[in-house]
């Protein structure tokens, strides 16, 4: 009996001094935080993408609140609904966005470019770029080993098993850029997204000759689109065209005139989708 | 005898020199050369010819772009027929300037090399100035012929406030396969030691020691009875261990020092050169000729012939290859310089640059590497680093992109020797996996 | 022709982790064949249930539940069941065996990831789950020689650790020559000192291990047994001090990374060792004071790096 005793006295007085030991250094070292944080925490998607230009959501949420004013303070992920309930939460007026995505500026699939070599190592498009110039055809286009599609977190995109291309998804891409920066050639160009973007698919910078004979939908470029286009928005630089989506209007004429088939578009989502970022 | 080496880690790969001892066989001048602009460390050259333009073997087509670069010469005479993109053994692209000789250039050519006498006597040399002379080698656009091709006359330059204490004159050649060091020392021994003392008043010091593996006796007798030629050349026996031809490793051999991490070693006061920058030294020193050919190694266990041969830069690499008998039938991989730290190519129509010490051919077997199993961590690949590193740990921040702690584990140190994926029974593929943690960490500084 | 491509260096040693794993099994081959001479049927009996359980949970579990491709070929699962038997007496049933065996497979190694994974020896913590599980059965050795075809029905009799902890012989009655070639009692593979030996020398002459580990265990036990009052050389030659020191704590994956690690490791498995077995209740601590040093091998790995060319690094940055 007395055993019993003696532990449940022990034990519960160890249990008090315990609680009330927890209970002083929770009330003495509390850190008041501002409820909005975490309000507006539970509005962001909670990838830490970076896209915002903080370091993760949470520190987006902070700068939120301490700013005073949300321009140019956009999280790509939760988009321009998100943004609005965020300015209601902090009483700013939000900066809107029109959505941007990635866009690959290369369509040299598997049938269109000529195996050169077998790499044998690890599968990183990144290392492989440091040691040779690839194992297919055209040292400007897109290597194919997916270091695009391992950074992304919105699982955006996806190496298509045809082409061996990345595909990305319109409706899940932030344009956060992850791969954008990762990618080792600079073929992932973030543009913003309209009912129909039109652009080049190609960044190889050779002349005709030694384009077409790297990969048979190489842009070589020849101009036609840039004569074709009534809005001036086509450029020619390093023997390559390139669209400025300031001045494209989406007619498409560039599309029907490029010999080679560089020129794609890019839908905004498929039909049965809400577009929510059109105003 | 003293053998000198390193302490710290290292490697003893199968030698498999097939060439030693054979005799560097002559190349005919080729009737078109491909002159790349980017052969060495820096900024690829300005091209000061246009096409149609008439040129002259020995003469400049491209200045050096900046202080780190160098200048480019052409190998023969003839006529620019282009200058544009070709294609690198890698697959990369850069630009070149295409050089075709009509018979009567090539002729000339020949009666050029053999009329061919010093354009300065001893005495005339002896009165040189150190910029003189880093003047002339920089005219002559002498890179390091050891493979890294940084250009010669920024690594005689030192640094303000430093003035060189030692030369040391790299004949290692640790690299298995590789003999072309090898037969230059054995058969130019004199003009090595000339080019030595050369590089010796340019850089203004009065010590130089030319470190040799023990693996070559031949080189260290004819390198050590040359050496009385001039006063302060000492040869030192090295021990034949992989990576004592790196820079930092042959220095701590046969100095002692260590070179601090992150700086180069001529802020230590100390300047490395190889015996065939030697040799190109005492060929424009002496003979007023820039570089424009270099000695290669063409081996492989499958090789017909296989051989050192003299070659003027700008040879397309597969004509090379023919003299040795060809391509091996069953070829897997040709490697561009040593097989430790070599780069794979996947094309033998490229002209050779002035950095290319060797091709080596590796059959279909020896192409492909052992499956990766599971690191164990034996531990072999710290044991055999040369500088101190824990290769597991870098590759694992490669393979998992955890930059911050590669740079805290001084992945900046490496030296990319590849003892550690030579060494590793999983046959991880530990340096593919550190070269994509310092192109992460490079890009991430972008 | 197609060419293949890859980064530096394009040759390879030729060295294999199953190359490795086959050399250990071929240096633990000395010390069985003395088990076998001394313990008869029952080294043999316990041996073989170990290592068939062993490689046969790995492959259950690689194929069944990872789906992953076996990976039994790599010799470390037959390591692992050979180990295991090593520490086992001879008079084991063979049921106590299987747990022990799927216990180091399942729990120790598979569970954190198969090889390379585990932060336990997994044949360590087999035995030490077993003696803490089965102390009877774990600490009743069958006496050598005269055994040879009993199994679990062995006359049993007290280790020599253990008679000197209960102050059953002196010191001075140990012979050196028969503990050598092995004729007190004990597990399976601890029972001949010379046997052990050989196996090291031909660890070492192939290159399969370093030294570092063994012989700072050895030498740390001796050092710390003459300062406790003991005697060194019963210390170092009685129990299962060599075969932990040689085949137990120079397991790559859990033992330290650099030269400094390793010795430090050795060093406090030496002293741990000294210390159980001088006041704790178990009289043999070697398999206590690997386990014990196995867990502290990431920290060691952190506070022991190697030097670095050209830089002074201060120890535990």
């Amino acid at each position: 009996m007395s055993i019993i005793l003696s532990s449940t006295i022990l034990l519960g007085t160890l249990g008090l001094v315990s609680a009330v030991v927890l209970y002083v250094i929770a009330r003495r070292f509390s850190v008041q935080e501002d409820p909005r944080i975490d309000q507006i925490v539970s509005l962001l998607p909670g990838a830490n993408c970076g896209g915002c230009g903080y370091n993760g959501c949470r520190d987006f949420a902070v700068a939120c609140c301490n700013s005073t004013s949300l321009d140019s303070m956009v999280c790509p992920g939760a988009g321009d609904i998100a943004m609005c309930k965020i300015s209601s939460i902090v009483g700013l007026a939000s900066s809107t966005i029109s959505k941007r995505v990635a866009t690959l500026r290369c369509n040299g699939s598997i049938d269109r470019r000529k195996p050169v070599a077998n790499f044998d190592g690890i599968v990183s498009c990144r290392f492989q770029n440091t040691i040779s110039g690839g194992t297919l055809s055209c040292v400007y286009g897109c290597l194919g080993c997916g270091d695009c599609v391992s950074v992304c977190r919105w699982n955006a995109i996806s190496i298509n098993n045809l082409t061996r291309l990345p595909e990305i998804n319109n409706a899940a891409c932030t344009g956060c850029g992850a791969c954008s920066d990762i990618c080792p050639r600079n073929l992932i160009e973030i543009t913003p997204l309209k009912r129909q973007s039109i652009y080049v698919a190609c960044s190889n910078c050779d002349k005709a000759k030694e384009a077409m004979s790297a990969c048979k939908s190489a842009c070589i470029g020849c101009g036609k689109c840039k004569r074709t286009c009534t809005f001036d928005a086509i450029v020619i630089r390093d023997n390559h065209a390139w669209i400025d989506q300031s001045k494209c209007r989406s007619c498409g004429k560039c599309i029907d005139v490029c010999p080679t088939g560089a020129i794609h578009v890019s839908e905004l989502y498929s039909d049965n989708q809400t577009v929510t970022t059109q105003r | 005898m003293k053998l000198f080496s390193f302490r710290k880690g290292g490697i003893h790969p199968p030698e498999k020199k097939l060439t030693a001892g054979t005799a560097i066989i002559e190349v005919n001048l080729p009737r078109q050369v491909s002159v790349l602009l980017s052969q060495h460390i820096g900024a690829p050259a300005v091209p000061c010819v246009a096409k149609n333009d008439v040129v002259t073997r020995g003469q400049k087509i491209a200045f050096a772009n900046g202080f780190v670069s160098a200048h480019i010469h052409t190998p023969i005479s003839g006529k620019v027929s282009s200058i544009g993109k070709i294609t690198r053994p890698d697959g990369t692209v850069a630009d070149a300037i295409t050089v075709t000789a009509e018979d009567s250039d090539h002729f000339s050519d020949l009666q050029m090399i053999g009329d061919a006498a010093p354009v300065r006597t001893d005495r005339e040399i002896d009165v040189l100035t150190s910029h003189d002379l880093i003047d002339i080698i920089k005219d002559a656009g002498i890179v390091g012929l050891g493979g890294a091709a940084f250009p010669t006359h920024v690594k005689l330059t030192p640094p303000t406030g430093i003035s060189f204490d030692t030369l040391i004159i790299n004949g290692a050649e640790c690299e298995p396969y590789l003999t072309c060091d090898d037969a230059i020392m054995r058969t130019q021994a004199n003009d090595i030691i000339d080019g030595v003392y050369y590089l010796m008043k340019a850089a203004g010091v009065s010590r130089a020691v030319i470190g040799i593996e023990n693996n070559k006796p031949e080189a260290i007798r004819a390198i050590s009875s040359a050496s009385h030629r001039h006063d302060g050349i000492e040869v030192a026996v090295c021990r034949t261990k992989y990576p004592q031809g790196s820079e930092k490793q042959l220095i701590k051999a046969l100095t002692g020092k260590e070179i601090p991490s992150g700086t180069i070693p001529s802020a230590s006061g100390i300047v490395v050169d190889n015996v065939a920058t030697a040799l190109a030294v005492y060929h424009a020193v002496k003979w007023g000729i820039p570089l424009i050919e270099r000695v290669i190694t063409v081996s492989g266990d499958k090789l017909q012939r296989p051989l050192n041969a003299r070659v003027p830069v700008g040879t397309l690499l597969s004509q090379i290859v023919e003299l040795a008998g060809g391509i091996p039938d069953d070829t897997g991989k040709i490697v561009i310089g040593g097989p430790m730290m070599g780069k794979a190519a996947i094309t033998l129509d490229s002209p050779l640059v002035k950095g290319h010490s060797g091709i080596v051919f590796f059959d279909k077997d020896e192409a492909i590497r052992k499956e990766p199993c599971p690191c164990v961590r034996c531990a072999r690949c710290v044991e055999v680093c040369p500088m101190g590193l824990e290769p597991y740990l870098l590759s694992l921040c490669g393979y998992h992109g955890e930059k911050e702690l590669a740079v805290e584990s001084n992945i900046s140190d490496c030296i990319e020797c590849g003892s550690c994926t030579w060494i590793c029974p999983s046959s991880c593929p530990i340096l593919d996996n550190i070269r994509l943690a310092k192109s992460l960490i490079k890009n991430s500084k972008k | 022709m197609k060419l293949t491509i890859s980064g530096s260096p394009h040759i390879h040693s030729g060295r294999t982790t199953s190359g490795d794993m086959w050399r250990v099994v071929i240096a633990l081959i000395p010390a069985f064949i003395a088990g076998l001479y001394f313990f008869g049927i029952g080294a043999a009996i316990v041996c073989a249930t170990s290592v068939a359980t062993c490689v046969l949970t790995e492959y259950l579990i690689t194929r069944f539940m990872l789906k992953r491709p076996s990976t039994i070929k790599d010799g470390s699962a037959v390591i692992t069941g050979i180990l295991l038997a090593m520490n086992l007496p001879s008079n084991i049933p063979f049921w106590i065996v299987i747990i022990g065996a799927v216990f180091s497979i399942a729990i120790v190694k598979m569970a954190f990831g198969g090889l390379g994974c585990n932060i336990f020896n997994p044949a360590i913590a087999g035995r030490v789950f077993l003696l803490i599980s089965f102390p009877m059965q774990m600490t009743s050795w069958p006496l050598p020689v005269v055994n040879q075809w009993n199994y679990t029905d062995a006359a049993t009799g007290a280790t020599i650790l253990s008679k000197i902890k209960l102050g059953e012989m002196a010191t001075e009655q140990f012979d050196i020559v028969s503990k050598t070639l092995g004729e007190a009692g004990g597990s399976i593979g601890e029972i001949s000192f010379a046997a052990i030996i050989v196996g090291f020398i031909f660890l070492l002459v192939t290159k399969t291990i370093k030294w570092y580990i063994p012989v700072s265990i050895v030498a740390t036990a001796a050092f710390f047994s003459l300062l406790v009052g003991g005697n060194p050389i019963i210390e170092v030659m009685s129990g299962g001090l060599l075969l932990g020191a040689v085949f137990m704590a120079t397991d790559y994956v859990t033992s330290p990374m650099t030269k400094g690690g390793m010795f430090f490791y050795g060093i406090m498995i030496g002293l741990i060792t000294i210390i159980i077995r001088h006041w704790g209740v178990y009289p043999e601590g070697v398999s206590f004071a690997i386990l014990i040093m196995n867990g502290f091998t990431p920290l060691i790995n952190r506070m022991f790096k190697p030097t670095l060319y050209g830089k002074r690094r201060a120890v535990g940055a």
